[in-house]
């Protein structure tokens, strides 16, 4: 026979407070558990929406990222012969070879960061067309002009169109914003590719060599071309999403490991506070369990009652947790990414995949700390409950 | 003392409880160590700078070089001892994962500029003599079992190329917040192999390190090194050495703000659990304070009884947790990579504050149920049914 469920919500009335705050520790763990996972989580779709799914991006096999990779003239003519290379209307290939430095500009506020400065080739709206001038003009081939990402501009000083940016001994003028749809080039500033080579001396060698393929499914082919040709040995192409992802993986799983362990602690500690709610849930009603048992109420049912009135402190404290960290969504924050040295700005984002988790920890903790009070329950002699004042 | 037999019998009257509480604050105070460790860690390298070294690195940031001519300008101001200089070598060494500086130093004077790199003079003279060795931290020697012969073959990236060391020496820290996992080379091997490439960076140096008479002087220092090389094609920026850690720590602050805001709602989750306790503690025993103000116990005994246990409860929960926090540090600093946090010790500053906090929170926890046992009255207090 079961135990209707109203007999669970009930009991909640009769004991407000300890219910309130039992709930009120859940919601506090799974809120920091949804928050660093939609931390991570943020980092890493930012950084995949940065690469496209069809474009090639070749660097030394050794870097572990654009600003430690240096592509010389000679190499970046041998990948220039190489089939599969995609051409625009004109029958030029659809190449940007990018110099990537970083630059110290000064935060709003407060403080010194580091910046991108990535120098395109003309054909990078064709390769990036996620990238949109949304302010001002596209920079000048040729001239000392930069467009900056719609990251940069609201969080750094003299980053705004008409602002003057003094590096390389020459003054580059900032002519336009540009948006890339919440990706990693947001965080960036472009100028000519050939200007910024020019002006830091380093002769034609370049850090990244970006180009789109005839067709993607040609990616294995032209990849075998740098195991065959020796003198391409050294560097290696990689689909541009991939790489970009590749970026996070670092700090993604720094945020992680760091939050993850953090949690499981916490939860242990959530855990015990149901555990103790429930104890005295148990004992507190002893005469009420011994008479449900006289009734005819099996162990099972008054086990399963008790079980369910953790589930519902569980899973309401998840939702409470969960709602308010959904909140976080407004909040862009911004970190040094440790593999590319600057700053990457970002926002929390949250997917059903870390709602389903967020929830399942929850029932998980509810599960735990109620399965022993639970069990006490159960197992109480029903003569000695009725009896106990 | 009639009192202290009271608080002990009735704190191990729900034994499980009592113990899942004193479990759950003690979790809570080993988290809180744990995540404060974290934090200091990440300002170890602003705890270890001197007061009397300052960094000349390039204006536009610290990718681009300055020239090797610099140094001899910098040495002729006034209140500079001397002068070293060092190149981010970075490459791989066995795989993309294992991360420690590895660093192209000026052999002659980096330990002049860095006492705190204790090496025997024996080795140093090695080091010294022979092109291709390198010297490396205790740490690193320890983490990938380098011994003195060992060959340490690193493929290059910003230096292209294969590269091979001989470990000459290994250096020792002299205090707890020296970094012992770097590994220094000679910078004068390294442009050597430039020039042989005949790449262009030759006569390159990554940044300076100035060491000064007077850290009062620091300021006026750095301006005076900067003004000499204002307007030329490599401008600097000169700054002590804390103040350039800082920039570094600076730049991950977000993840550093939410560390320490979660180390405070770990505190607040303690309070949680043992308020819960003491306020489910007091309710049950709402009869029995009616009983004792009967028998004429006065209000200063009744908030001593729930103090005292309240007290008791997480006193040794704070115990537990400090106890436990050492071989949680320890085991945590072995499981992550040495490079990345060259120092991670718990701090006594963190005990402390954790102890003090855990003590705070046995005080405040027993506030509700003080107020209302002290609020109900004998009558509703002996009527009270839980």
């Amino acid at each position: 026979m079961k135990i209707p469920l109203k007999y669970t919500i009930k009991n909640f009335t009769s004991r407000k407070l300890t219910t309130f705050i039992t709930i009120f520790g859940v919601a506090l763990v799974v809120f920091v558990f949804t928050a660093v996972l939609m931390m991570a989580y943020g980092i890493q779709k930012t950084l995949k929406a940065t690469g496209q799914p069809d474009n090639v991006i070749v660097t030394r096999k050794a870097a572990n990222g654009e600003i430690s990779s240096l592509v010389d003239g000679e190499t970046q003519d041998i990948i220039r012969t190489l089939p599969h290379i995609a051409v625009d209307n004109n029958g030029k290939q659809i190449i940007s070879k990018e110099p990537v430095v970083i630059i110290n500009l000064e935060k709003l506020s407060s403080g010194v960061s580091n910046v991108t400065v990535r120098g395109v080739s003309d054909v990078v709206l064709e390769l990036r067309p996620q990238v949109k001038i949304i302010e001002g003009q596209m920079f000048n081939f040729g001239l000392r002009e930069l467009i900056v990402g719609s990251g940069v501009t609201g969080r750094f000083k003299g980053a705004a169109i008409g602002d003057e940016v003094k590096f390389a001994g020459d003054s580059w003028k900032i002519v336009g914003i540009f948006d890339s749809d919440g990706s990693g080039f947001d965080s960036e500033m472009w100028g000519d590719s050939q200007a910024l080579l020019n002006a830091f001396n380093r002769g034609s060698t370049i850090s990244s060599m970006t180009l789109k393929l005839d067709d993607v499914a040609n990616f294995g082919d032209f990849k075998k071309q740098f195991e065959f040709d020796r003198r391409l040995q050294q560097f290696e192409p990689k689909i541009e999403q991939q790489y970009f992802e590749e970026q996070s993986e670092f700090m993604a799983a720094f945020i992680r490991i760091i939050g993850l362990v953090i949690t499981v602690i916490f939860s242990v500690g959530a855990m015990i506070g149901a555990a103790i709610t429930m104890y005295a849930a148990v004992a507190n009603r002893t005469v009420e369990i011994g008479t449900l048992r006289a009734l005819g109420f099996t162990g099972w049912s008054v086990r399963f009652v008790f079980l369910i009135e953790s589930l519902v402190i569980a899973i309401s404290g998840g939702l409470i947790g969960i709602f308010l960290a959904s909140f976080l969504q407004f909040f862009n924050i911004s970190t040094l990414n440790f593999q590319s040295f600057s700053e990457l700005a970002f926002s929390f984002s949250l997917s059903p995949w870390i709602i389903f988790l967020s929830l399942a920890f929850a029932i998980g903790m509810g599960i735990i700390g109620g399965y022993a009070p639970a069990r006490r329950a159960a197992k109480l002699n029903i003569v000695d409950a009725l009896r106990s004042v | 003392m009639r009192i202290l037999k009271l608080i002990i019998k009735n704190s191990l009257r729900h034994k499980t409880r009592t113990i899942l509480t004193i479990l759950g604050i003690s979790i809570a105070v080993f988290a809180f160590g744990l995540l404060r460790t974290v934090v200091t860690a990440w300002n170890a390298g602003v705890e270890a700078s001197a007061a009397n070294r300052l960094i000349t690195r390039q204006a536009v940031s610290f990718i681009f070089p300055l020239p090797l001519a610099y140094r001899d300008q910098i040495l002729n101001i006034p209140g500079v001892e001397d002068v070293t200089y060092a190149n981010w070598f970075q490459g791989v060494y066995i795989d993309k994962t294992q991360f420690f500086a590895r660093l192209a130093v000026d052999a002659e004077t980096i330990f002049e500029v860095y006492p705190e790199f204790l090496i025997s003079n024996e080795e140093y003279q090695t080091f010294l003599k022979e092109r291709n060795s390198c010297i490396i931290g205790e740490e690193i020697a320890k983490q990938y079992n380098l011994k003195i012969g060992d060959l340490m073959t690193i493929e290059g990236d910003i230096y292209p190329g294969d590269w091979q060391f001989v470990v000459r020496g290994i250096y020792k820290p002299r205090d707890k917040t020296t970094d012992a996992t770097q590994m220094l080379f000679h910078w004068d091997y390294l442009n050597e192999r430039m020039k042989e490439m005949g790449s262009g960076r030759i006569n390159e140096v990554g940044w300076y390190v100035v060491k000064i008479s007077d850290p009062d002087k620091s300021a006026s220092i750095s301006e005076q090194i900067d003004a000499l090389f204002q307007n030329s094609r490599a401008e600097t920026k000169t700054e002590s050495e804390r103040a350039f850690q800082q920039g570094f720590v600076a730049a991950s602050s977000a993840i550093l703000t939410s560390i320490n805001v979660i180390s405070f709602v770990i505190i607040g989750i303690i309070m949680l659990v043992l308020g819960n306790t003491m306020i489910m503690s007091a309710r049950e025993r709402t009869r029995e304070y009616a009983v004792f103000k009967t028998i004429g116990f006065s209000a200063k005994h009744m908030v001593g009884l729930i103090l005292g246990e309240s007290l008791l409860i997480s006193a040794i929960g704070a115990g537990l947790g400090l106890f436990l926090s050492f071989p949680i540090v320890e085991g945590v600093s072995q499981a992550i990579p040495k490079g990345m946090f060259p120092v991670f010790e718990l701090e006594p500053i963190t005990l402390i504050f954790a102890v003090s906090s855990a003590i705070l929170i046995g005080v405040a926890a027993s506030v509700f149920p003080i107020m209302k046992a002290l609020r109900t009255s004998i009558v509703d207090g002996l009527r009270f049914i839980g």
